[in-house]
């Protein structure tokens, strides 16, 4: 999709999934699948001059050519189940067991399940394997590109800056990576439980280059940060989105409580009609 | 290999040439550094396959997490550096990276046990088989000499899963002739004798043959098994070893807790109880040459034998 208005439908419709899949299965994390689902909207469905910013296909698990996103704050499950059920890689109906017992669609992403790079949700941890599978593409010398999706109070984890400095060292360029940057963490506002700004001076001063987007949420920005991204720098790239935790749901915004709590009943009544008022303002 | 028979080498020089030797053939192979690579023996692959090869620095974190990176695209890494690192530093990332969704990725633990030395108990890993064992999917080997370490690392290429190397850092005597057969999961009895068992592990196979050969002029007749995999463990093996003999002893350069002498102790317990007692480190190491720490801990020849007999005398055999 090409047209900021289809992507816009698209996010808004995966938010209403994502919303009934949490519900459905009263446990999992509203706040960050929010917040994180326009980036991975422009990763699955946007394009540049006419190409996909992601090259995957449902009908070819391990195709050696994909390029991969690697959810490294893996507690945003939903936001990605809800889009690889939405291109096909499994039947929408799989969403209905998330976070059940026997379902494919564990709480945190399993390498496992159709469409998913990497087990994540131990934060940290994706972020260095997506610089591992960097590495052992570029040891190929192949042109795959690898999405590692971080949120900003992931990045009080030692290990982000062990990558960070050796992502820089081996020049990995495919590697680009995104902060969600929603400034919330469980505990409340990550400038309060440890400051973890200046995001971006401080993948700078690693040796990264850093795109900053002011409006996560903001298709033509994310669009317009991802083409640079694209063009060589010699360096790996991270891409520093402002969001918004919560975003879509009026009541839900900007707040720590909705980390990782399911909307009640009577606050969905609220939230999906809002939702689909929205899609249909769009068209 | 040209490995001979008595020569004393360390098992971390053996894998540094079965490495480059074995690495130089499988191209998916990868070895990946953590500021060690002199004293890991890796530097020879690192020389011959550069673009194979990648130091991390001293994080051993992103070295192993990113190991199980690599593995999404099918390479096999070595990730490599000091046995208390490598496992230790490294654990959670282990767990939940490589042995939950089972990423075929090899860690590489050297200057395993006191036989380390001189650098002290901040570097003498002693819980690396326990917290290695402990985790789904994962098998853990300590081969006895040179020779089962070559066999062993060659093995392993052709295998696949998250699999814990663990090495030593002084040499240990050749015991294997070239004709040795390595498999995954199978022990090896050494010797026969129908008094006690000493199953052993690692650097104290040969402590333990040499303890066999004392305790044969005191009149105890010693059986000595090698258990170089000590997850999947020989279960047959061992049962067998306590059928055949009255008390069964573990022999490891490692903590009596959750290593080879719980390996054991769980195999026995549950299908046939028998007499048994474990030799090892019940405390921290410390600083001093590696000799007279086996001396101090009574894992040399002369301690293990001690041991024994004082193990037989409280279990009145």
């Amino acid at each position: 999709m090409e047209n900021i208005k289809d992507l816009q439908k698209k996010a808004t419709q995966l938010r209403i999934d994502v919303l009934r899949m949490i519900h459905k299965a009263k446990s999992g994390h509203t706040g960050g699948s929010l917040s994180v689902m326009d980036i991975l909207v422009a990763l699955y469905y946007g394009e540049i001059n006419g190409e996909p910013i992601m090259r995957y296909d449902p009908q070819k698990p391990g195709w050696e050519d994909q390029d991969y996103m690697v959810l490294s704050k893996g507690h945003a499950s939903p936001a990605i189940y809800s889009i690889l059920a939405d291109v096909g890689f499994f039947d929408k109906s799989e969403l209905d067991y998330f976070r059940q017992v026997n379902s494919m669609l564990q709480g945190h992403p399993v390498i496992k399940t159709p469409g998913i790079s990497m087990t994540t949700g131990s934060l940290g941890q994706g972020f260095s394997s997506a610089h591992g599978l960097a590495l052992a593409i570029n040891v190929d010398r192949k042109p795959n590109k690898v999405f590692a999706i971080l949120g900003d109070g992931e990045l009080q984890e030692g290990i982000v800056w062990e990558t960070a400095m050796a992502a820089a060292h081996y020049n990995t360029e495919n590697l680009i990576a995104f902060v969600d940057n929603n400034q919330l963490q469980i505990d409340g506002n990550t400038r309060t439980i440890m400051k973890v700004e200046p995001i971006v001076d401080k993948f700078e001063s690693f040796g990264w280059r850093v795109i900053p987007v002011q409006n996560g949420h903001d298709f033509e920005e994310l669009l317009f940060a991802i083409d640079k991204a694209f063009s060589s720098a010699r360096k790996p790239t991270c891409i520093v989105c402002n969001t918004i935790k919560g975003k879509g749901v009026s009541f839900a915004e900007g707040k720590a409580s909705y980390h990782g709590m399911p909307l009640s009943d009577q606050e969905m009544a609220e939230a999906i009609p809002a939702l689909e008022k929205q899609l249909a303002e769009l068209g | 290999m040209h490995f001979q028979l008595n020569e004393n080498i360390a098992t971390r020089n053996a894998f540094g040439e079965a490495l480059a030797k074995f690495g130089g053939r499988h191209k998916n192979v990868i070895v990946l550094d953590a500021d060690l690579s002199g004293s890991v023996k890796t530097e020879k692959f690192a020389g011959l396959y550069p673009d194979r090869h990648f130091n991390f620095g001293i994080a051993e974190s992103n070295m192993v997490n990113s190991a199980a990176g690599m593995a999404i695209r099918g390479k096999i890494p070595f990730a490599c550096s000091f046995a208390v690192f490598s496992t230790g530093r490294a654990w959670e990332h282990i767990r939940n990276s490589i042995c939950y969704p089972n990423m075929n990725v090899k860690i590489v633990g050297s200057h395993a046990g006191i036989l380390t030395g001189e650098d002290g108990a901040t570097h003498q890993a002693l819980e690396d088989i326990a917290i290695m064992r402990a985790l789904p999917n994962m098998k853990v080997i300590c081969p006895a000499d040179a020779v089962e370490t070559y066999l062993a690392i060659e093995e392993i290429m052709n295998d696949f899963g998250p699999t814990y190397i663990r090495l030593g850092r002084m040499g240990v005597p050749v015991i294997y002739g070239k004709d040795h057969k390595f498999r995954i999961g199978f022990g090896d009895i050494l010797t026969y004798g129908e008094d006690v068992a000493l199953i052993a592990t690692g650097t104290m196979v040969s402590k333990a043959l040499e303890a066999a050969k004392l305790l044969g002029k005191e009149g105890v007749r010693a059986m000595v098994v090698n258990i170089s995999t000590i997850k999947p463990i020989d279960k047959d093996l061992i049962i067998d070893c306590a059928k055949k003999t009255k008390l069964v002893i573990t022999l490891e350069d490692h903590g009596v807790i959750g290593g080879l002498g719980g390996a054991v102790a769980e195999v026995l317990s549950q299908y046939y109880p028998a007499k048994m007692r474990m030799i090892g480190m019940r405390k921290f190491g410390e600083s001093g040459k590696p000799e007279d720490l086996y001396k101090k801990y009574k894992l040399d020849g002369e301690g293990v034998t001690e041991q024994v007999l004082e193990f037989m005398k409280e279990v009145g055999i």
